[in-house]
């Protein structure tokens, strides 16, 4: 496959371990800077800890994480948020019992305060009005969707040059799906970096420039989007071949 | 004294108790609210801190109850005091979690609060070898001015105890709810992961929880001595476990809880004390943290469990 030749995010040779348990083996990754690069792959195969290795929440044991050319591996989590990498988190985490304008006011913790605050939020605002009539409502009382967009908001206002999220369609209505999958083109479009973990294959693999298959713990697969929608193997395992119709 | 009389009085003196209290039930709240540590050395940084007070008042050459100071003085010297107190239960309470704590953060267990144990026996044994056993006469420069409501009455001492304390309190309020440190903390004990992900420095946040904390033990312990006219080295037995139980009944980790908490174990004591018999007071009290925990263990203020990972 084509490596993108500006990369802004690179695993090399990625180990991740839990206790004795060797999640990312020899993992790498390369993701061009403004492609959406979508991760699949099924349960408990390391997906997750791809992002919380890529946010410094879990350390690599061995192997590089490169952000704009520089190692990132060993650098705290706040330094990784100062330089451009923002999560939209597995299963949204909102700060529950905060305000939806405090939650926006954490994304942007590692800014100075004034320092185009008013703009990201007016930008949050825009392309999420519901974000902007509930900004005085307790996070955790929101719908799902609406948490969900609240996240991707949160996300935006540290003014990210790469979002990592972590399935952000799960759990959500497919009228909600439909309308994240086409913010996230839309973030996209406008310069930010994306890179995707994603149980809806289809959806991920519509918008998605390339992707990458992890199984257990490995890359078995990589290509762009459409080499991969066309891909026996993934139709089965993962476009709906074997899926009860309907389910997202 | 009419019974009207009588209830005032104990309304009067469980308002002090109560600010007393509900100072020193937030530094549980606020480090229970951030690491899900119950922190018993509390107990006697609040007892150091009225030693460290006492001695700020020795400086500045007053020792009984014989000097009294008025307008500008007495503001000073109480300013200072304060301060200097503070400050310095402040340092010990960062101490403790860097030193002795964090070492500790990743283990599972409660070997943590085991430590907060020792280190408290270490506080209590420090004072006791170098100060002594006895009570302690505790500098009070406050002119005796007291006014009479009915029967009861109103000392100046109590007024400025309500006026600090209640300062104090507005102070913690504004710098949780209204700094950005301040929601950083809230952040963190909502889900400390996430927080981080925002780019939260929770060590940051969990010392300036240990220093905010200690700091309004210090202020507790220096509003003691002013109270009772003495200190010694078995007072954070007490006056802890008071604290602690106002945190759980307010709901141990909620901020406003403590300081409801507080407030009614204030004046249950004094209320309790009058009613029943001061040496019921205890029983009372501790009768009320064992109800709260076997029936509304979130206390009265309480709230879900943070969000763990
Ligand atoms: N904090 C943790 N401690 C121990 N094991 C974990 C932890 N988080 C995840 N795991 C294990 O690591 C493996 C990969 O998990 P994860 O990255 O969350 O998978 P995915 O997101 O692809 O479903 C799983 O076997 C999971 O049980
Ligand atoms: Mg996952």
């Amino acid at each position: 496959m084509s490596e993108p030749t500006d990369p802004i995010l690179e695993f090399q040779a990625v180990n991740t371990y839990y206790g004795d348990l060797h999640v990312l083996k020899n993992v790498c990754y390369t993701i061009g800077r403004g492609e959406i690069v979508s991760l699949l792959g099924g349960n408990a195969s390391g997906k997750s800890t791809t992002m919380k290795t890529i946010m410094g929440v879990v350390r690599p044991a061995s192997g590089r994480v490169l952000f704009d050319g520089a190692e990132i591996q060993d650098m705290p989590t706040s330094e990784r948020v100062r330089r451009g990498i923002a999560p939209v988190l597995e299963a949204r985490r909102l700060f529950p019992r905060m305000t939806v304008y405090e939650n926006l006011e954490m994304g942007a913790y590692t800014r100075p305060k004034g320092a185009g605050f008013a703009q990201d939020l007016e930008r949050v605002y825009t392309l999420f009005p519901r974000v902007q009539e509930r900004r005085g409502q307790i996070a955790g009382t929101l719908s799902g969707g609406e948490q969900q967009m609240v996240a991707i908001g949160r996300a935006l206002m540290a003014r990210p040059r790469l979002i990592c999220m972590d399935e952000p369609s799960m759990g959500l209505s497919p009228l909600y799906v439909e309308q994240v999958f086409d913010i996230i083109r839309h973030i996209n479009a406008q310069g930010t970096t994306i890179f995707m973990v994603e149980q809806n294959a289809s959806m991920a693999l519509s918008i998605a420039h390339r992707a990458y298959v992890l199984q257990t713990g490995q890359v078995v697969l990589s290509g762009t989007a459409k080499d991969l929608r066309e891909n026996p193997a993934i139709r089965e395992a993962y476009l709906g071949e074997l899926q009860v119709p309907g389910a997202a | 004294m009419t019974t009207f009389d009588l209830f005032l009085q104990q309304a009067i003196n469980g308002l002090s108790l109560g600010a007393m209290y509900a100072l020193l039930a937030l530094g549980f709240t606020l480090v229970y609210g951030i690491l899900e540590l119950i922190n018993f050395s509390h107990f006697n940084v609040f007892m150091v801190g009225s030693f460290i007070a006492l001695w700020t008042l020795q400086q500045f050459g007053l020792f009984g109850q014989e000097t009294i100071l008025v307008g500008l003085p007495l503001a000073g010297v109480l300013l200072v005091t304060f301060t200097v107190t503070m400050l310095a239960t402040g340092v010990i309470g960062v101490g403790i979690e860097r030193f002795l704590l964090r070492p500790l953060r990743d283990v599972k267990g409660p070997a943590a609060m085991i430590t907060t144990i020792g280190v408290s026996y270490i506080l209590f044994n420090i004072i006791l070898l170098t100060v002594g056993a006895d009570s302690k006469n505790f500098p009070n420069p406050l002119p005796p001015l007291q006014i009479a409501i009915g029967g009861a009455v109103l000392r100046l001492r109590e007024v400025l105890i309500w006026i600090i304390a209640t300062l104090l309190m507005l102070a913690l309020t504004f710098f949780v709810q209204r700094t950005k440190l301040g929601r950083a903390m809230r952040a963190t004990a909502q889900d400390p992961e996430a927080a981080r992900m925002m780019g939260v420095e929770v060590d940051r946040v969990i010392m300036t929880a240990f220093f905010l904390g200690s700091a309004l033990a210090g202020a507790s312990g220096l509003i003691f001595g002013l109270y009772y006219n003495f200190t010694s080295f078995l007072i954070g037995f007490n006056a802890g476990l008071r604290g602690f139980t106002a945190a759980v009944l307010g709901g141990i980790g909620n901020v406003p809880g403590a300081m409801l908490g507080g407030l009614i174990i204030g004046l249950v004591e004094a209320f309790g004390g009058q009613l029943i018999g001061s040496a019921w007071a205890d029983v009372i009290i501790f009768a009320i943290l064992v109800l709260v925990l076997v029936f509304r263990p979130a206390g009265l203020l309480g709230r879900l469990a943070p969000n763990r990972s």
